[in-house]
């Protein structure tokens, strides 16, 4: 579905974790470009009805994206960098507190 | 073209808020052409900013009238909502399980202690239920309270509502209604002749022989054009919201909520600082802080959004409803707790403004309490 544009010379790349799925990509792009690059069109379930939702605006302000890195809940995958290792998972509902 | 008829009504409410739209649509139930003109979004608008308590617990110390006219309107509440709901299909969400006020020190606990029961006193035969829990019990109600509450108390009557569905629901039912809505219409100026009111807009004149005056903060300026001197002081409050998050607030507390979709909201900022609606970064960290003592887990739950808006208070805090003696037809009222007093708005003022005498449940709430003699 997504086509990466073709950028000159050599890129360094990272390779981060998408659901457990190794994926590799140029240095500076986002975890929510890591999802769609591993063919992940659903990033989380919404607390209220449970649609499927996943990275849309891709500019921060539609909170659609929302993922787990590294364990931690409802990051905004859009705004975030991808570093080495890093692990993006999906978000099944509502955030649960001290669990 | 519009036809004069569509300028005409039996009666006028100026101002689209909770306050005005839900007196309107009372009103539809007393009078057949019901008008509704609002400014628009560029106004000061409370019931776009505000926290969405139906709250009774701490309304009308020394003042007993007002905690009965809020007891009034929490006890219509219920049956107001499913009315809305059964009528338009949106959900206020309204809820009504009791409320907390946390208290953070055995000096408060004890204050609070002695409001509740200078409460009960003043309720006689009506009654006043409460209960002050100190920390254990308040963790079988509410298990995340932080070590450093002391304590709270609880009142059955307490619950919240969304005052946004509530005021679309209330739009929607007072369309579905009959009722006659004008957006984008500020009122700049009225005049009463020959019995007649005459209110003008950037749209042309309407008329009417009845007018209401419910335009929050700008209330007084259109009042006065009546014959109405309303005091009235804008109040700066701030309110954050949170992510969403799994439900843990089993009930409301005076500054802190959970909604039905899981955003956490906080906040009860008291400033004065005139008609300015700026946020304060010192306020909503001191907000967010009290938040976190109260439920230390949402210390590392973001806030998405914050914003402030300006209560509508009179002088003593309680509302103002009045009947202009030198335009007889014309009244004006404003309020806090607008979202807390919208059954009683509904319900029981729409015979008055058509010319039945003033229930006596507000007798002591006109403006006639500021007057120095
Ligand atoms: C931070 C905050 C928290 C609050 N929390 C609660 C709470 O938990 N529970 C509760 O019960 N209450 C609460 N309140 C109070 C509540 O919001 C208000 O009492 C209520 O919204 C007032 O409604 P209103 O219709 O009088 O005013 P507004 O909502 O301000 O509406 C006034 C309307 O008049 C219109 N208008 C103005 N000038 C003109 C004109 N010249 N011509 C035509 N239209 C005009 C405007 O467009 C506007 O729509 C809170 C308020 C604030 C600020
Ligand atoms: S995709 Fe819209 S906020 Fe991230």
């Amino acid at each position: 579905m997504f086509r990466r544009l073709e950028t000159a010379g050599r890129v360094e790349t990272v390779t981060v974790s998408v659901g457990g799925k190794p994926v590799t990509l140029p240095r500076g792009e986002t975890a929510a470009a890591a999802l769609v690059a591993a063919g992940e069109a659903v990033g989380r379930t919404t607390p209220v009805t449970g649609a499927p939702r996943g990275p849309y605006c891709m500019m921060g302000v539609c909170f659609d994206c929302l993922v787990m890195i590294d364990g931690a809940p409802n990051r905004q995958a859009c705004m975030i960098e991808i570093r080495e290792g890093m692990r993006i998972d999906r978000q099944d509902g509502a955030r649960r507190l001290g669990g | 073209m519009t036809d004069i008829r569509d300028r005409q009504a039996d009666i006028i409410v100026v101002g689209g808020g909770l306050v005005g739209s839900a007196i309107a649509y009372g009103l539809t139930r007393h009078a057949p052409r019901v008008m509704l003109l609002d400014e628009g979004d560029r106004a000061f608008r409370a019931t776009r900013g505000n926290f969405g308590l139906v709250w009774v617990q701490s309304k009308g110390d020394g003042a007993p009238h007002y905690t009965h006219w809020t007891r009034n309107s929490q006890e219509r509440w219920t049956d107001f909502a499913a009315e809305l709901k059964a009528r338009t299909g949106v959900d206020t969400h309204h809820e009504n399980d009791g409320g907390l006020t946390l208290c953070l020190s055995e000096a408060e606990f004890l204050d609070r202690r002695a409001l509740m029961e200078r409460h009960r006193r003043d309720a006689g035969n009506r009654g006043f239920e409460y209960k002050m829990l100190r920390l254990p019990e308040l963790r079988e109600l509410v298990p995340e309270a932080g070590d450093s509450v002391y304590g709270a108390s609880f009142t059955p009557y307490d619950g919240c509502a969304n005052p946004l569905f509530t005021l679309r629901a209330v739009h929607e039912g007072f369309d579905q209604l009959g009722g006659i809505y004008r957006p984008d219409h500020a009122v700049v100026a009225i005049e009463h002749k020959d019995g007649i009111f005459r209110l003008e807009t950037r749209h042309g004149t309407y008329e009417a022989p009845r007018v209401v005056i419910a335009a929050g903060n700008m209330t007084p300026g259109l009042a006065r054009q009546v014959g109405l001197e309303i005091p009235l002081n804008p109040q700066r409050g701030e309110i954050l919201v949170t992510e969403r998050i799994a439900p843990f607030m089993r009930l409301p507390t005076q500054n802190m909520r959970q909604t039905v979709e899981g955003s956490i909201i906080m906040g009860d900022s008291k400033e004065d600082v005139g008609f300015d609606t700026a946020t304060d970064t010192g306020v909503i960290s001191d907000i967010a802080a009290r938040a976190v003592t109260a439920f230390p887990i949402l210390r590392d739950v973001p806030v998405v959004r914050a914003w402030a808006a300006l209560r509508v208070l009179s002088p003593d805090g309680l509302p103002i409803y009045a009947e202009s003696q030198t335009c007889p037809g014309a009244f004006a009222t404003i309020c806090h707790s607008g979202v807390t007093l919208a059954a009683a708005h509904a319900n029981e003022l729409g015979g008055w403004l058509m010319g039945a005498d003033r229930p006596e449940a507000i007798a002591k709430l006109g403006p006639e309490r500021f007057h120095v003699s």
